[in-house]
């Protein structure tokens, strides 16, 4: 570079001293003046905006994506594969953990599946209680939604009040099941125990006081000015997109679709109930915000009608090789016990150890084939391939996890808008890692 | 895995029966399904074996709409009278197992004719039935959104030759699935746009949900005793 008009030097006893005076920079580059200013940027996999260990590698011009790249993988566990390694019962211990914001609906689909090879029903109160935990379940996992996505475009008072009310719902998931995340608690043939006294009246203290959360944070939201300009027009994806790209669950309904497993293909007799699909026709972050504050509203009313029609019964297959002979119910440790069947087996009856002992240990064996069976998980179509070889234990399973397949939409919906409405757009798609890597 | 604990079920890999399908059977014949053999057997268990995984192939009729989505599938695409080895209905549920040199092209029939109408790809993945010929499947759901109907599309491939071409053209969704099924079991989809490992690391080796990959983990001590990785530990088949 010559010593130009914008750099002039003159030598001194001391040195050469320069004088800036700013930058001619058309002189300097010519032309375009960010035309190379080509910028690689990994966002993640340690970021708060990423839900986890996602990784972007984003590709700017200025502050416009050019290209992006996402790497998934830094959680992968092996779910999978462990579960080929214990009896079908113990496999619900791994799967709950794939996507731990939605643990019922992992636990759901795998038990479907295995009872769909077993060739069993279940009984109506271990149906409804299952229904009754995936729906509370969904509006916990879309209160996380709203919490961190709202946390990363700075609406904090949406993460204070949605991680309040997530967390009375949790609760109630520890009354029920023992424990807030990871319950293990449905099973092939049921569910693990009856629910606690009392909870069916906590469940509807737990109604009311959703509701008023919901519309509390949706008040705050709705006619919010930055919230608005934050998701309007934001990440779009319509419903060609959607499909090529098998996205499914509240994007796609947002893009237009009512597509929702619960409606087209019911399963556990979710035909019965009374309850909307609610979409919205904008495919943008926004209408992901429309859709999936009135899918709340709509399990809320899913659940009160599961209280309705909640009778007294059996809560596990009536068939001592598959259910366990204990009744058992939640001890003040949070495990589950029955002292009568402690007393039994100890004392009384050794075919009943027996029977007990082989029933845990050895487990039960499954009839040879495969099953794809679904549900509408808060994410999509959470689909498990269940494999058996005639064992007693699973042969493969396969989740497919909507997690991960809607990621892939990451790239349509960032690519052209700028690197702030990334946070806004991957925020919508609503990935959980956990699910995603397994 | 010898020494004081008995190995877990022998496996034996199965002899391709002549002239037979390669479906007619896929996995492995067990004997031993207690790990336990000769006179330290007391169990009984030992004496137990399990047949191999035979999928039985369905006589017309199918029931439900698979009949009419057959028929439906050959008149869109006559040579699935050939690609088709067996058609298989199992459990409410409709298994096609195809030659794999038309997956792709029967995926875009799927997906395009206005009688079938696939849209979505809802699934690919692997299964390793470690024993057979073709010991590799690699299995897709398809799923029509218009229709309301599923369907099973299953592909075997020998561990020497997995190759099968890649629906990423017709289907983007398989792009990512498609990079797990190789990443697991070794499948390599032919005209994938970049088939890199997903959710293992780059460097590694091998492929971790074969049957032959081992578990992994270690033993653990508690209160004097140890017990071995779950792989390895005496168990009931």
């Amino acid at each position: 570079m010559s010593s130009t008009s914008y750099v002039p030097s003159r030598d001194t006893t001391e040195g050469r001293v320069y004088n800036v005076t700013g930058g001619d920079w058309d002189a300097v580059i010519g032309g375009d003046p960010i035309s190379d200013e080509r910028i690689v940027l990994n966002m993640g996999p340690q970021h708060p905006s990423t839900h986890g260990v996602l990784r972007l590698v984003l590709e700017l011009e200025g502050e416009t994506v050019t290209d992006c790249r996402v790497v998934v993988g830094y959680l992968h566990t092996g779910i999978e594969k462990n579960t080929e390694y214990r009896t079908w019962t113990q496999g619900v211990t791994f799967l709950t953990r794939a996507d731990y914001l939605a643990p019922f609906f992992n636990e759901s689909v795998y038990c479907m599946g295995v009872e769909k090879l077993l060739g069993i029903d279940i009984p109506d109160r271990a149906r409804l209680i299952r229904i009754m935990l995936m729906e509370l379940n969904r509006i916990s996992s879309h209160w996380v939604w709203l919490a961190t996505g709202g946390m990363e475009l700075g609406a904090l008072t949406a993460m204070t009040n949605g991680f309040r009310a997530r967390e009375r719902i949790l609760d109630v998931f520890e009354m029920i099941t023992g424990l807030r995340m990871n319950h293990a608690f449905i099973r092939p043939g049921g569910i693990v125990q009856d629910l606690p006294v009392g909870a069916i009246e906590k469940v509807r203290d737990l109604i009311k006081e959703t509701r008023t959360e919901i519309d509390g944070v949706d008040k705050l939201l709705r006619g919010q000015a930055i919230w608005v300009r934050r998701l309007k027009d934001v990440g779009w994806i319509g419903v060609e997109g959607c499909l090529a790209l098998g996205v499914t669950g509240p994007i796609l309904r947002a893009a237009g679709l009512p597509w929702d497993l619960r409606k087209t293909e019911p399963y556990l007799g979710y035909d019965e109930f009374d309850f909307e699909v609610p979409t919205d026709d904008r495919g943008d972050s926004w209408s992901r915000f429309v859709v999936k504050v009135a899918e709340m509203r709509e399990s809320l009313k899913i659940v009160e009608q599961v209280l309705d029609r909640l009778e007294p019964g059996p809560i596990m297959v009536d068939d001592p090789k598959i259910g366990w002979p204990a009744q058992l119910a939640l001890g003040p440790d949070g495990m589950g016990n029955s002292l009568a069947h402690v007393q039994k087996i100890m004392n009384t009856s050794m075919e009943s150890l027996i029977h007990h002992f082989k029933l845990v240990t050895e487990g039960f064996r499954v009839p040879a084939g495969q099953v794809y069976s679904t549900v509408e998980s808060p994410r999509g179509e959470l689909g498990a391939h269940v494999v058996s070889d005639g064992g007693t234990r699973p042969y493969r399973v396969h989740f497919r996890e909507p997690s991960f397949i809607n990621l892939q939409s990451t790239a349509a919906l960032s690519v052209g808008g700028l690197i702030a409405d990334v946070i806004a757009s991957v925020a919508s798609i609503d990935p959980v890692m956990g699910g995603c890597d397994r | 895995m010898t020494g004081p604990d008995q190995p877990a079920a022998e496996i034996q890999p199965v002899t391709a029966s002549a002239g037979g399908t390669l479906e007619s059977s896929y996995g492995v014949e067990q004997h031993g399904l207690f790990g336990v053999k000769g006179s330290g057997d007391t169990s009984g268990f030992g004496g137990l074996v399990r047949e191999p995984l035979t999928p039985k192939a369905s006589e017309r009729p199918y029931g439900g709409y698979f009949d009419e989505l057959v028929d439906a599938l050959i008149a869109a695409y006559p040579p699935a009278t050939t690609a088709i080895r067996t058609v298989v209905v199992d459990r409410g549920e409709l298994t096609l197992y195809i030659e794999r040199e038309h997956v792709a092209t029967m995926a875009q029939v799927l997906r395009d004719d206005p009688s079938l109408r696939f849209e979505l790809l809802s699934s690919v993945s692997g299964v390793d039935y470690l024993g057979s010929a073709n010991r590799l499947h690699a299995v897709y759901h398809l799923t029509s959104m218009t229709y309301r109907r599923r369907i099973r599309l299953e592909v075997s491939l020998t561990v020497d030759d997995p190759h099968v071409p890649s629906l990423t053209a017709t289907y983007p969704t398989a792009d990512w699935q498609e990079r797990e099924t190789w990443d697991m079991f070794g499948i390599i989809f032919d005209g994938h746009p970049g088939l890199t490992r997903i959710l293992m690391p780059d460097d590694w080796d091998g492929h971790p949900q074969r049957k032959d990959y081992p578990l992994g983990g270690i033993a653990v001590q508690y209160k004097g005793a140890t017990i071995p990785p779950p792989d390895e530990r005496r168990a009931y088949r």
